[in-house]
Parts: structure tokens; C-alpha cells; sequence
């Protein structure tokens, strides 16, 4: 079985990266981006009957830095 | 003063740290790999080095906050053990939760690599004893990762409880309140990101960084 996590910066928190990939469709002529934000996907291959809850945990204690950064988990 | 330094895979600055630690105490640090499950009897104080551990790989330091030895420097510092996080340092020391925060990309999201102006914020503990509140000095940068962030409420604590240690004067890296380094609840753990032992004798082009030593000397090891 599969889980991907997604994480991303909490809203409100400023995305230095995203800001500059904004920038960069601008200058590719991609009028009209008004924002991005830029997180990570994690796939992970667990074995048969890890639970949601399991995973919440791996997010909980190190795929996410709940200070900045939110996820969602989505079992596959 | 009996130190160590913890040394990860990709640890730069550990053997510049540990000839701080051998030079302002005359005593031989000792150097721990990130596997080592034991600290050595007898330690003073623990410095976390800078660096690239793990490569940066999913956040810096989050993958060394959860290495073996990561677990007995967390031991160390609740039990009231003195911690010294430099740049990476600092980075695995907010991972696992030993001080309040994060250190995000520089705004800039350029390297910056440069000797910074740095204000003396509180005298108040064994790394700052030998400065002057109000004191200016210059250390050195060198991070990709350097911008403090912490919630609004965790600021104001840190400023309300006088744990700012370093401000810069000229904000490198978007950190909030320009914060350089902070202490813990305790006092006890600093955490900076500018390289004061880069600072630490005159071939360095500066000696600013010696009396951080110097504090920890006269608080560890008193003659």
C-alpha cells in the first residue's frame, strides 16, 4: 500500500521560493500568476496495514515542521 | 572545560569549533559521530557544529535531529547540560525542539557569506557573560538557511524573557526581529546562526567571537 503526503508552508507564512518562481513565469510572458506557493509530495511504499494514524505521526514528528509548514495525508 | 562535538555526515565547521573549544580550554574536545548512542562521562558542554547534515535533505537538520546522538544531546540539555548550536547547529537544535522556531530560506534566497555586524542583546548567560550589553561585533555568515521565524506569541516571549542573545544590525537574512541567536528557558542552550568560531583569532581577520568562549570558560570551568 501507498500514502503520499503533502506538505505545505502554513498561509500567511512568506514563501521566498514561490515569490521568485512567480517572478520567473512573468518573465517567461505567463501574465496573470497572481501568487505560488511551493511545497513537497512524499510517496511513501508502506507495508499492509499501516494506518492514517501511523502516518499522521511520521508527519507529526518529521515530514512536516508543524511551525511553518501543514500537510495532508492521502492514502493510496 | 570538557567539550564535544557532535559530528554528522556533511559537518563542516566541527573541527573549526572543537580548535575553539582546544584553544580557550587547553583541554582535547571530544569528537562524537551522529551514531554514537553514548555521550563521554564528564562533558561540560555539547557544541552542535554547522554545516550541511544530511545535505539539507527534507529540511536542515531535521534528519540529524533524529540521529542516535541527537536523542542524548536532547537528554543533556533537560537535565540543565549547556548546548552550543552554531548555523547548522542552530537548525538541529529548533528540529528537535530544544529551542522555539525555524530557520527558513534567506529571503534574499541567496547564499550570504560575509562578516556581520551583531549586537550584544543580554549579558545574562554562560555564552555572553564577558560581553557588554549594547556591544557591536563582527562575525561572520555563511548560510543559505539563516531567516528566524517563530509565531508572533513565541517573539514576544523570547524578548519578554530576555533570550535574544545576538540581534543584527544590518538584517542579513529576513529573520524576524533581526534575531541572530536565542536562548532556551533555561538559558542554558544557544542557538546562532553567524560562526563565532570564525571569529576566534587574529588569522581569522577577527577575534570578536573569542569572548563567547571566554564566557563559557569562566561559567564551566572556573580557576
Amino acid at each position: 500500500m501507498k500514502a503520499r503526503v503533502h506538505v505545505m508552508l502554513k498561509n500567511g507564512v512568506l514563501d521566498p521560493q514561490g515569490e521568485a518562481v512567480r517572478h520567473a513565469l512573468g518573465t517567461l510572458g505567463f501574465d496573470g500568476v497572481n501568487g505560488v506557493r511551493q511545497g513537497k509530495v512524499i510517496e511513501l511504499d508502506l507495508a499492509d496495514g499501516t494506518t492514517e494514524a501511523i502516518v499522521t505521526e511520521m508527519c507529526e514528528k518529521l515530514l512536516a515542521n508543524t511551525v511553518i509548514e501543514s500537510y495532508r495525508v492521502e492514502m493510496l | 572545560m570538557k567539550a564535544a562535538v557532535i559530528v554528522f555526515p556533511g559537518s563542516n565547521c566541527d573541527r573549526d569549533l572543537a580548535e575553539a573549544f582546544r584553544k580557550s580550554s587547553g583541554i582535547e574536545p571530544a569528537m562524537v559521530w551522529h551514531k554514537d548512542t553514548r555521550l563521554p562521562d564528564g562533558l561540560d558542554i555539547i557544541g552542535v557544529p554547522g554545516g550541511f547534515s544530511f545535505g539539507d535533505y527534507l529540511r536542515c537538520g531535521a534528519i540529524a535531529a533524529q540521529s542516535p546522538i541527537a536523542r542524548e544531546v536532547k537528554a543533556f540539555a533537560e537535565k540543565g547540560g549547556p548546548v552550543l548550536g552554531i548555523c547548522n547547529g542552530f537548525q538541529v537544535l529548533c528540529e528537535t525542539g530544544l529551542l522555539p522556531g525555524v530557520l527558513m530560506r534567506n529571503a534574499s534566497l541567496k547564499f550570504a557569506c560575509k562578516p556581520t555586524g551583531l549586537r550584544v542583546e543580554t549579558t545574562e548567560s554562560l555564552f555572553t557573560s564577558q560581553y557588554t550589553a549594547g556591544d557591536e561585533i563582527t562575525v561572520p555568515i555563511a548560510h543559505h538557511d539563516g531567516n528566524y521565524r517563530a509565531e508572533v506569541e513565541t517573539l514576544d516571549r523570547l524578548e519578554a524573557e530576555d533570550r535574544v542573545a545576538f540581534r543584527y544590525t544590518s538584517n542579513p537574512n529576513g529573520s524576524d526581529r533581526d534575531i541572530a541567536g536565542i536562548l532556551s528557558a533555561n538559558r542554558r542552550v544557544l542557538g546562532m546562526m553567524p560562526h563565532p568560531e570564525r571569529a576566534f583569532e587574529p588569522a581569522h581577520g577577527g577575534t570578536d567571537g573569542q569572548k563567547l568562549f571566554a564566557s563559557l570558560l569562566d561559567a564551566l570551568a572556573p580557576v
